[in-house]
């Protein structure tokens, strides 16, 4: 199993173990049976079709890339199986066969925008990787920026797993943006932000909002490239809530004191505590049960109250902008006040009318 | 001083008859099993994953002959299973899409149809791509890279290079391609429901039964005159060239009918699985196909086959039992077979035959 | 019009990485036809070693690196490589099985996520467009070409090794040891791989898949300069570098590689064997 997926599946047997130690679901203890999609997405439907054909699982809980969630989406749907996506990810999508806990659109970019118009930042450069979370985001961006007065500068993207970064950044110095929104994935993070710190661009005069970086990734890029900069996520290991305390508290007794959690991690864990209380409420593990039960469970978490939306199985869930401190752990600098409707088509929001 | 690319090990051309009765009798026990044993006994997720392996194992068929009959060491295979998959995938979507756009496009904000998806409508002419272009792409590589004598490890990794190169390009083009997503989400299959455990092993049954012409084909051509060239090809380039014959030509007809083969196990392999992205045909699927020729035997076309099947095999057992062992067993698996059987699983057996039959006389 | 005159210093730069990271491979498989897969995995060997060094000094950890990749290099060749000669294309997926398990053994041994190495501090800052670091990174790559240059053209050993490298059988009747030439090579490239891990620590991620980000590439500069080529190593690395530089300044990056990809092709055709290569009468 590859990089970040490895510490989402931990995160997720943490609560099984919790959910087992508090005695379980229906008078049963849960059962994990892991399978590894090896970052490979028709692995994933391959193992998730083997996770409900062969071993009968009530629930998985998993997926990581867009990619591997849309190459299992066929398989939940022809099965009528359940999925729950622990990620963040690019909306425009509603299967009734899988439950959502990482943020839609709404929840993430475009208060991440917010936050940038408030600052004041004007002129944006894109910059992704290529393929379809980065371009359907970028989509958004513009279509937020030409509504809000804002400007495009640039948007470019590299292959997965680019690492040469110094043509990139010299598009974006001579394009001089306010800000750079950065949706690169993964490793190319870590070329990215060394090659742009040591062409001596700081923070301060223009910083990269990422959706991609969570505490995880600080660390393999170093937090001296990275310090200063915007992240946008719904949860940081400093939340101050106390069920976080609670859940950071476990993770590191469990795993080791050096580990962080992170956004990711977070969902994962929610997903099955959100399962679980559906599963209760219906009174059985049954799909189709769970699904009715589902819409509306409330329950506090770490990064605060989460309630599921009946109608597209997303999460209501708060915005938090944070930055990253010389320690390596994220500050929050700003939040949405109050969990945010899920709106994966971005129905409400006049300016998305010629997205979808 | 270039290191000479002398066929490793390779068998002794002479061939000795096989008693006759043996090679048809081993084909129809392994046809009955295929066709009739598995189908009944497999439940269906097993079958269908059975399926998958014999489409790797058209794919390994090409390879034997490309690189054990002909010296060609292919990495780049998976480019032409990808393009024979795409071809497969474009009309499926098309198909499922009745009329509308394909989903990927809508949410790739593309309004209308690209003109190079619209004759993908039509299933023959789909079909007849997913052949056509992986042979039309050969036969060009072919062409300019034989010709300048570009060989051995060189030829390696251009075909490596072409492979990352593809899925660069198929990422890039997200509106066309789907992008890292590739196509998916395919509902029907000329009127069969897809889901369908009776669809499955219908299309089953359809793989096994084009992996068995293919391989009877090419081991037709294997015995022809133009086999016997390719192995003079493979085993002293030059000589054959001195004899008057264009050693270029029989390479690149040989790469081409490899492509074709590769072209046809990804029409095949996007029902039966239900996706065609670029991360099966890039660098590490091609290398990995490679890996099963050379375990089940590259001089040996039902070796390469088996091979292939014996991978797949394996790579589903131990990432589902020994997820964390699977890279190290892969590749001391490799390295073993590299080092003790050069000739792999069907040189082992040979040999095993030979010597038993030697101590009987 | 800055934008398209700061291309040349950063295809410069390209070139530096290219040409570090294919300098060995130019050795093993120019002299002795090894295709060597896991070449990027020794690369990943150095940048490690950087990670394990870091308290000690980023200075130390290039010597320290050269030797443990060295090291790696001359293990495979003893205990596996030696018994492929004259068969380079099994030799490329022997040491791919390896470069599979040296993979897993970083993730084992390091954890699956990237690693932290923190470039020192007189690395910061930079000259123009160039920073410190890539400026670091090109002074290494002229300072290994020289350092190889000299040892093959002013040394005894260098000597025997272009011997054997022209012509195997002919050195080995004239009373050369192949066998031990062939050890000495390996190690040095396999070195030079773990001396170019260092430096991509200041540039990129340091992970398990580090090495196979830069393997097709190395490969390709190979190729494009001919085997066993100094200048022909140096002059592709160059080439490929600014290639790739403008490419993707006038397209993207994604369509930079392709058409990197297409030159190569197309250079192939008018020079099959590379840049440079031994004139010899041998039929290959």
């Amino acid at each position: 199993m590859a990089i970040s997926e490895v510490t989402v599946r931990d995160a997720e047997l943490l609560a099984i173990d919790e959910i087992n130690a508090a005695g379980g679901v229906l008078g049963k203890k849960l059962e994990p049976v892991v399978e590894d999609g090896a970052s490979d997405w028709p692995t994933f439907a391959e193992k998730a079709t083997k996770l409900i054909a062969q071993d009968k699982v009530a629930t998985v809980f998993g997926g990581w890339t867009s990619a591997s969630r849309k190459a299992m989406l066929p398989v939940f749907e022809k099965r009528k199986a359940l999925l729950w996506y622990p990620v963040q990810y690019e909306g425009l999508e509603s299967s009734p066969y899988i439950f959502y806990t990482g943020a839609t659109t709404n929840q993430q970019i475009v208060p991440g925008l917010d936050y940038l118009k408030e600052k004041g930042k004007k002129k944006l450069f894109l910059v992704g990787s290529d393929y379809v979370f980065p371009r359907t985001a970028n989509k958004i961006i513009k279509a937020y920026a030409a509504a809000n007065g804002m400007e495009v500068l640039g948007e470019e993207y590299t292959p997965l797993g680019h690492t040469e970064y110094s043509t990139l950044v010299n598009k974006i110095t001579e394009a001089k943006p306010d800000a750079v929104f950065n949706t690169l994935n993964g490793d190319s993070n870590v070329a990215f932000f060394k090659q742009l710190k040591s062409a001596g661009v700081s923070a301060e005069q223009m910083p990269v909002m990422s959706v991609s970086v969570a505490e995880e990734e600080v660390k393999g890029i170093g937090v001296d490239n990275v310090a200063g900069q915007l992240v946008a996520w719904n949860y940081y290991q400093t939340t101050d809530t106390p069920a976080n305390q609670k859940f950071v508290a476990a993770f590191k007794a469990k795993y080791g004191a050096d580990k962080v959690t992170s956004d990711p991690m977070e969902a994962g864990y929610n997903a099955v505590y959100l399962w679980a209380e559906a599963a209760k409420k219906a009174g059985s593990t049954d799909v189709e049960a769970v699904k009715k039960a589902a819409g509306g469970v409330s329950l506090d978490r770490p990064e605060g109250k989460v309630t599921i939306d009946g109608d597209n199985q997303h999460v209501y869930k708060t915005a938090r902008i944070g930055v990253v401190q010389p320690d390596g752990q994220i500050k929050e600098v700003w939040n949405s006040g109050e969990p945010i409707k899920p709106d994966p088509y971005l129905k409400t929001y006049s300016w998305a009318g010629g997205l979808v | 001083m270039t290191a000479v690319e002398a066929p490793a090990e390779a068998p002794p051309v002479v061939r000795r008859e096989p008693r006759r009765w043996q090679g048809p009798a081993a084909f129809a026990a392994v046809a009955l099993l295929a066709l009739v044993v598995a189908p009944l006994l497999l439940e269906p997720f097993r079958l269908g994953l059975l399926a998958k392996y014999l489409c790797y194992a058209i794919v390994a068929l090409g390879i034997g002959l490309a690189w054990g009959q002909g010296g060609m060491l292919t990495l780049g295979q998976g480019v032409f299973f990808g393009l024979g998959g795409y071809a497969m995938g474009m009309y499926l979507k098309l198909h499922d899409a009745g009329g509308d756009l394909p989903d990927f496009m809508v949410w790739s904000g593309v309004e209308k149809l690209p003109a190079l998806w619209t004759p993908f409508g039509n299933p023959v002419f789909a079909l007849a791509m997913a052949v056509v272009v992986p042979v039309v792409v050969a036969l060009l590589l072919g062409a300019l890279v034989f010709r300048q004598r570009v060989r051995g490890a060189y030829f390696a990794i251009l075909t490596q290079a072409l492979a990352a190169a593809l899925v660069i390009l198929l990422v890039g083009q997200q509106g066309l391609t789907g992008g890292t997503n590739g196509l998916t989400n395919f509902f029907d299959f000329f009127g069969q429901d897809l889901a369908a455990d009776e669809t499955q092993r219908g299309l089953y049954l359809t793989v096994a039964v084009v992996l068995g012409v293919l391989y009877l084909g090419a081991r037709q051509l294997v015995r022809s005159r133009f086999g016997r060239l390719l192995l003079a090809v493979r085993d002293g380039e030059d000589r054959v060239r001195f004899l008057g014959y264009n050693p270029a030509t029989v390479k690149t007809l040989t790469f081409a009918v490899s492509a074709g083969m590769a072209g046809i196990a990804g029409a095949l392999f996007v029902p039966v699985v239900g996706i065609i992205s670029p991360a099966l045909l890039g660098v590490v699927p091609s290398l990995e196909l490679v890996v099963g020729v050379a375990v089940g035997g590259r001089f040996a076309l039902a070796g390469a086959l088996l091979g292939a099947v014996v991978m797949g095999y394996a790579r589903t057992y131990f990432s589902e039992e020994l997820p964390a062992a699977w890279l190290y067993l892969q590749g001391a698996l490799f390295v073993l077979v590299m080092t003790l059987a050069p000739r792999g699983i069907a040189g082992l057996a040979a040999g095993l035959v030979r010597r038993r039959r030697e101590a009987g006389t | 019009m800055e934008g398209v005159l700061n291309q040349l210093p950063i295809g410069l730069s390209i070139g530096a990485v290219l040409l570090l990271i294919a300098l060995g491979l130019t050795f093993t498989f120019g002299q002795m036809g090894v295709i060597n897969m896991a070449h990027g995995e020794f690369i990943m060997a150095g940048a490690y070693t950087a990670y394990l060094l870091q308290g000690v000094g980023f200075l130390v950890a290039l010597p320290a690196a050269f030797v443990v990749a060295g090291l790696m290099g001359l293990v495979l060749e003893r205990t596996l490589i030696r018994r492929f000669y004259g068969r380079p294309l099994d030799t490329l997926l022997l040491t791919w099985g390896v470069s599979l398990m040296l993979q897993q053994l970083a993730r084992d041994l390091f954890g699956a996520p990237n690693v932290q190495v923190v470039s020192p501090a007189w690395l910061r800052g930079g000259l123009g467009i160039l920073p410190y670091n890539r400026l670091f990174i090109m002074a290494l790559a002229v300072l290994s070409v020289l350092a190889i240059w000299a040892y093959m053209h002013k040394t005894g050993q260098g000597r025997r090794m272009r011997a054997v490298m022209q012509n195997r059988r002919l050195a080995a009747t004239s009373g050369i040891d192949t066998g031990r030439v062939d050890q000495r090579t390996f190690f040095i490239g396999s070195g030079l791989a773990g001396v170019a891990g260092v430096a991509l620590t200041l540039i990129g991620p340091v992970g398990p898949t580090l090495g196979t980000y830069y393997i097709v590439d190395a490969f390709l500069v190979v190729v494009a300069g001919g085997l066993g080529q100094l200048r022909g190593a140096v002059l592709a690395a160059i080439g490929l570098g600014l290639l790739n530089s403008y490419a993707e300044f006038w397209s993207d990056a994604s369509l930079a590689k392709v058409i990197v990809f297409v030159a190569i092709i197309g250079f192939l055709q008018i020079r099959p064997q590379g840049l440079f290569f031994v004139r010899s009468r041998a039929l290959t």
